[in-house]
């Protein structure tokens, strides 16, 4: 197991690599979900305070 | 029959149609991705062996490759969104310009980081100015440029017809990408896959090349369909039918 991430020492530059690609795509998905909802919620708002 | 399905796609092309079609198609092209990246990195790392001149570190081309493929291959089709768009005022080709412009520039992100940790071990450096890694960070910063200039223009219209012209003309930087280690002789490696050769590497390296290139192909789909989404939602929000979806949100929070 040890042996795996080691990558034969190549282990911090492969998971550098791999470690941010995911991170960023997983945080770009995270974003657009979170404004997904805030826009929703924003509409909501608007629509709440039109029927006043 | 032709009538009816050229009436169709022109119905779909419409943000209000639209809309409700990249909802159902987004999450499936997010499995896909799931499931493709799974199958790929599991080659990667398991089936493909150790390279006998990079040992371990030339894995970090199953992300590099295919992230620079979608790089430049996400900025041809955004171009060619906003060329439509710019041509025949259709909203939602515009729409679908913006929203592919944060992926591309995360793919060709990716491709520089990725590359600058596979230079360490194989070059000894992180960066240096050869032909296609400049010709890369320009691409970067090409995306950053029509990102920006569409924040800066609070007309919509105008917003996208400057930042279209703004991408046609940096295609010009696709080419040169793609033939600057033909063109000029410095350090980044030539090409080991082409249209018309076969690869010139193991077969299970490639493979897994391949398959991560779809996945992330997939995830671009995907990605790009919940931003339009929302793009829709924030430029139609005059529209009757976004203000009865808030309407519907209304009664049910």
């Amino acid at each position: 197991m040890a042996e795996f991430f080691a990558m034969g020492g190549h282990g911090f530059y492969i998971w550098s690599s791999y470690g941010v690609t995911f991170l960023f795509l997983a945080i770009e998905v995270f974003l657009l979900m979170r404004k997904k909802k805030t826009m929703m919620q924003r509409l909501a708002r608007i629509a709440r305070m039109n029927k006043k | 029959m032709q009538m009816l399905t050229k009436a169709f796609w022109l119905q779909l092309s419409t943000p209000k149609a639209f809309y409700p079609v990249a909802g159902t198609l987004a999450p499936c092209f997010m499995m896909l991705a799931v499931i493709l990246c799974v199958i790929g990195l599991y080659i990667g790392f398991f089936v493909a062996p150790v390279d006998y001149q990079q040992g371990n570190s030339y894995r970090i081309m199953f992300i590099h490759v295919p992230a620079a493929w979608m790089g430049m291959f996400i900025y041809l089709v955004m171009c060619a969104y906003a060329t439509i768009g710019l041509i025949w005022n259709t909203r939602l080709s515009s729409m679908m310009a913006s929203a592919l412009a944060p992926t591309g520039a995360l793919f060709t992100f990716i491709a520089l980081w990725s590359g600058a940790f596979w230079g360490k071990p194989t070059w000894g450096t992180y960066w240096v100015w050869d032909a296609r890694l400049t010709s890369f960070l320009i691409l970067l910063f090409l995306y950053i440029g029509y990102m920006s200039l569409q924040a800066a223009i609070d007309d919509q219209q105008k917003a996208a017809k400057a930042s279209a012209l703004l991408a046609l003309v940096g295609v010009v930087n696709i080419p040169i990408i793609y033939f600057s280690v033909k063109w000029w002789n410095t350090l980044h490696q030539g090409m080991s896959v082409t249209v018309t050769d076969a690869p010139t590497m193991a077969p299970s390296m490639a493979w897994s090349m391949f398959i991560m290139a779809f996945a992330f192909w997939m995830y671009a789909i995907g990605i790009a369909l919940m931003r339009v989404r929302t793009i829709i939602l924030e430029r139609e929000r005059h529209a009757a039918w976004v203000q009865d979806l808030g309407n519907k949100g209304a009664n049910h929070g």
